[in-house]
């Protein structure tokens, strides 16, 4: 309170200031900071390229269902199907390459599959005013389902196209990374461009901020809000592809839950649950952030893995605090 | 205090409460006499609520400086129940009661009458909430839900609820502000049957007619001081004067001309409305906008006047792209051409604006910046190839705000932020650069202060100085005599007459919005 009473101060003077809203996002960042100079200075070989690479090769799928994921957010919604369409992605992934069908025929499948099941969620939301959390929870429901109908046991994937996709690839000089990370590359790259250039994405905040007032403005509510599902879901189905690149298989069990990190990604990155507030780039640093609470408990050997669930849980308090804080003060 | 039964029944004595960089009340002195009604009156934002918290203890005794005394006892209250266990109990003007629970279960929400067991004894429960309703003059069972009840009737169980914690001195701020004139009469009456009981009442409102016609005393704050107490019988002769003597207190000036003047030069005819039929969306059957037919011209300010539920939000919002009801029959047409209002973008492009008369749920993004705001209904204007032309935004909103202006430091701040004439600025700014022909503005002063209320009404003569029809929804009568060429009053859904201004009185405005037109033979 000391600090922040006279920064606010000389801030309401400038013009150019930083936004309040920003705020979030950059303690998100400055956790982010933090662990890696922390990490850096407990552990050796801690900000090696091999770590800092393995980081995002492990959490490219989650990066994916974080930006699917605040789309849905930012409308005021949320998605709980994610882990299990994304399950369900790499299911069919496997099936279908184990049956024989060629390479570019599965992977749009593979996304198609979640794109339906957004689709199908935001029809139910929108046309039927389902809730939001009763829909996609059906989904969910729905696509674990149909997993263990397709493939009760996990399918190795072997197919030497799919394995070649999956394997690396050189970026510069001694560094290299999978498609699977360049693929999430670009999902975030498109995702930023439509959520903050596009009238698309002003529709997308102004929903969030309020349904009724963005219908008396006459923006297309029920085309966008339907669109912010198909986006998740259709998230999710890519993400289902690089998790099936990742592991090269496909599993049943897969991503039970990860609907829950994707949403806690989101809220770390400084998305307001209720939406229209967020950043895209901060789902990002959300997921890196979790991913990175997993390195330095793998680096320190001795704790349980699942204290990573503790600190986790632990920052999303921290952090939803911080918002309440924040919008507190807002009025 | 020396007396043993002073006449005052509260004193509040250098109230001084400071927010993080704001002072909300500077050494503040109120003091009540035992029995009286007793007016605060202020602009918005000028202190009043946050007064009335401190006092009622939302508030605790030590986040102020100053003193209460209650009694001539200093009261240090830390929470709403120690104010309440002294019989100082608020009412807020966003009512808190629970929409599904019944009447009775919420005057004694926190408060049970219980058995000896510790069960709730419904009867007692019941029985006493059906006598309690009976002194607030509220006809309904105790079992009936909140949600069943208009807002009328629900202020009427605060009230109630109010006297079942043995009240002595009531708080109420703006309790009229949402209720009809039958209801509102029907309150005041109560409130001074309360003091004929010997309860106290402080009342905050912004309708100067009825604090003038029921207040002992009045004191003004503005900018969180307070300015002055005067008794109602010596402020003035007639109610006129009375209103003009608070006013005076409020802004702090005269405030001779409450509505700037305007040469009326109407043109061609713009908007005109043929057999204009609505039905409520979810009660079928029912007729909520029957037959209507009007007309605006060019260059004119036309208004309508109803009384709450006669249909005028209704009418409004159906030609809007249909935002309410349901088998919208008949026809609309803008310069003599039949137009398509079936969507709200279709009638954007029309040329039709709306400006809500519930700006925060229906008019404005809260949580965005002044300028996205500014920009979301004319959104196409601004985009290429499906992506906004961001500089040219920022040049747009700028303009606004030097056109219109809209007090702020820039237009990035959160419209949220801003104080409700600012944000109607936005609104209208909204509007206006979808460029429209017809611009149909709902109750466009609500909670908007005194000096901000004659800002809007220059800004509608700048528009029908530039050749827009202004149609206006008020409830406020002056205002409409004020600012309109032509009136027509709505009754029961029906259009009942129209009347031009110069010729127009608010007596007779209200025999034709409360004339109950023979019942068709359907």
């Amino acid at each position: 309170m000391t600090t922040s009473a006279p920064a606010r101060r000389t801030a309401a003077r400038i013009p150019v200031r930083l936004d309040r809203r920003y705020l979030p996002v950059l303690g998100t960042f400055v956790v982010l900071a933090l662990m890696l100079v922390v990490g850096g200075t407990r552990y050796d070989n801690f900000l090696t390229p091999a770590v800092v690479s393995n980081l995002f090769i492990n959490n490219a799928h989650l990066v994916v269902l974080a930006v699917g994921m605040t789309f849905v957010i930012l409308t005021g919604g949320i998605d709980l199907s994610v882990g299990a369409v994304l399950a369900l992605s790499t299911v069919v992934t496997a099936a279908l390459l184990q049956a024989g069908w060629p390479v570019p025929v599965v992977l749009p499948l593979a996304v198609g599959v979640g794109t339906v099941i957004g689709l199908a969620h935001g029809v139910m939301i929108h046309l039927f005013q389902v809730q939001p959390f009763v829909a996609t929870l059906a989904g969910m429901f729905f696509a674990r389902g149909l997993c263990f109908l397709i493939a009760p046991e996990s399918i190795a994937i072997g197919d030497p196209a799919f394995v070649e996709l999956a394997s690396w690839v050189q970026i510069a000089g001694q560094w290299r990374m999978t498609s699977s990370v360049l693929i999430a590359a670009i999902v975030l790259g498109v995702a930023f461009l439509a959520l903050h250039f596009t009238r698309f994405g002003r529709t997308v905040y102004a929903i969030g901020g309020g349904e009724q007032s963005a219908l008396l403005m006459g923006l297309p509510v029920a085309r966008t809000t339907v669109l912010a599902y198909v986006v998740s879901g259709t998230c999710a189905g890519l993400g289902g592809l690089l998790f099936a690149m990742y592991s090269r298989s496909g599993y049943s069990l897969t991503g039970v839950a990860m609907e829950l990190d994707a949403i806690a990604a989101v809220v770390i990155g400084g998305t307001l649950l209720t939406g229209g507030t967020g950043f895209v780039l901060g789902s990002v640093l959300g997921v890196l952030v979790l991913g990175l609470i997993q390195t330095v408990i793998t680096f320190e050997g001795t704790l349980s893995s699942w204290w990573t669930r503790i600190v986790i849980g632990v920052l999303l308090l921290v952090f939803v605090l911080l918002q309440r804080v924040l919008s507190l003060r807002r009025t | 205090m020396a007396d043993s039964a002073p006449t005052d029944i509260l004193e509040m004595r250098g109230i001084t409460k400071t927010f993080p960089g704001v002072k909300a009340l500077q050494d503040v002195n109120l003091t009540v006499r035992r029995g009286e009604i007793h007016a605060i009156c202020g602009e918005n934002g000028a202190g009043k609520s946050t007064l009335m918290k401190v006092l009622s203890g939302v508030y605790p005794y030590g986040s102020y400086e100053g003193d209460i005394v209650l009694d001539g006892e200093t009261a240090q209250f830390g929470t709403i129940n120690d104010s309440e266990a002294r019989g100082v109990v608020i009412i807020h003007q966003e009512l808190a009661l629970v929409p599904y629970l019944s009447i009775a279960e919420n005057i004694f929400l926190g408060n049970e009458r219980r058995r000896a067991g510790g069960g709730i004894d419904w009867n007692r429960t019941n029985a006493e909430a059906a006598a309690l309703l009976q002194r607030v003059g509220l006809n309904e069972q105790p079992t009936t839900p909140i949600s069943a009840l208009g807002v009328g009737k629900q202020q009427l169980v605060e009230i109630a609820k109010a006297i079942s914690k043995d009240v002595r001195l009531l708080i109420l701020d703006e309790p009229t502000a949402a209720l009809n004139d039958t209801d509102s009469e029907h309150l005041l009456g109560l409130l001074r049957q309360f003091k004929g009981q010997g309860i106290t009442s402080i009342m905050i409102s912004h309708k100067l007619a009825e604090i003038a016609e029921i207040a002992d005393r009045t004191t003004i704050i503005r900018d969180g001081r307070s300015i002055e107490t005067f008794d109602m019988a010596t402020a003035g002769e007639s109610s006129e004067a009375v209103q003009n003597r608070i006013i005076r207190g409020m802004v702090g000036r005269d405030l001779d001309n409450r509505y700037p003047d305007r040469e009326s030069h109407p043109g061609e005819e713009v908007l005109r409305i043929e057999d204009w039929t609505v039905y409520h969306p979810t009660q079928p059957g029912r007729v909520v906008v029957d037959k209507a037919n009007l007309t605006v011209r060019a260059g004119e300010v036309v208004g309508i006047a109803g009384l709450m539920g006669a249909g005028r939000t209704e009418l409004a919002m159906s030609l809007f792209g249909r935002s309410y009801g349901r088998d919208i029959s008949g026809r609309a047409y803008l310069h003599g051409k039949e137009v398509d209002v079936h969507s709200v973008p279709a009638a954007i492009r029309s040329g039709i604006a709306y400006v809500s008369e519930d700006r925060k749920q229906y008019g404005l993004n809260l949580i965005e910046d002044i300028r996205r705001n500014i920009s979301a209904a004319g959104l196409g204007k601004l985009t290429r190839n499906g992506f906004v032309d961001e500089n040219e935004e920022l040049k747009v909103a700028e303009e606004y705000r030097d056109s219109m202006n809209i007090r702020t430091p820039n237009v990035l701040v959160e419209v949220g932020k801003l104080s409700g004439g600012n944000q109607q600025k936005v609104v209208l700014s909204k509007w206006l650069y979808t460029a429209p022909e017809v611009l149909i503005l709902d109750e466009p002063t609500r909670g908007i202060d005194v000096g901000a209320k004659y800002e809007i009404y220059t800004i509608i003569n700048e528009l029908v100085a530039a050749g827009k029809a202004v149609l206006v929804i008020s409830s406020e009568l002056p205002e409409l005599l004020g600012i309109c060429d032509r009136i027509y009053t709505l009754a029961f859904g029906r259009i009942t007459g129209e009347v031009d201004v110069p010729s127009a009185t608010q007596e007779g405005l209200m025999a034709l919005m409360t004339q109950e037109t023979q019942e068709a033979t359907a």
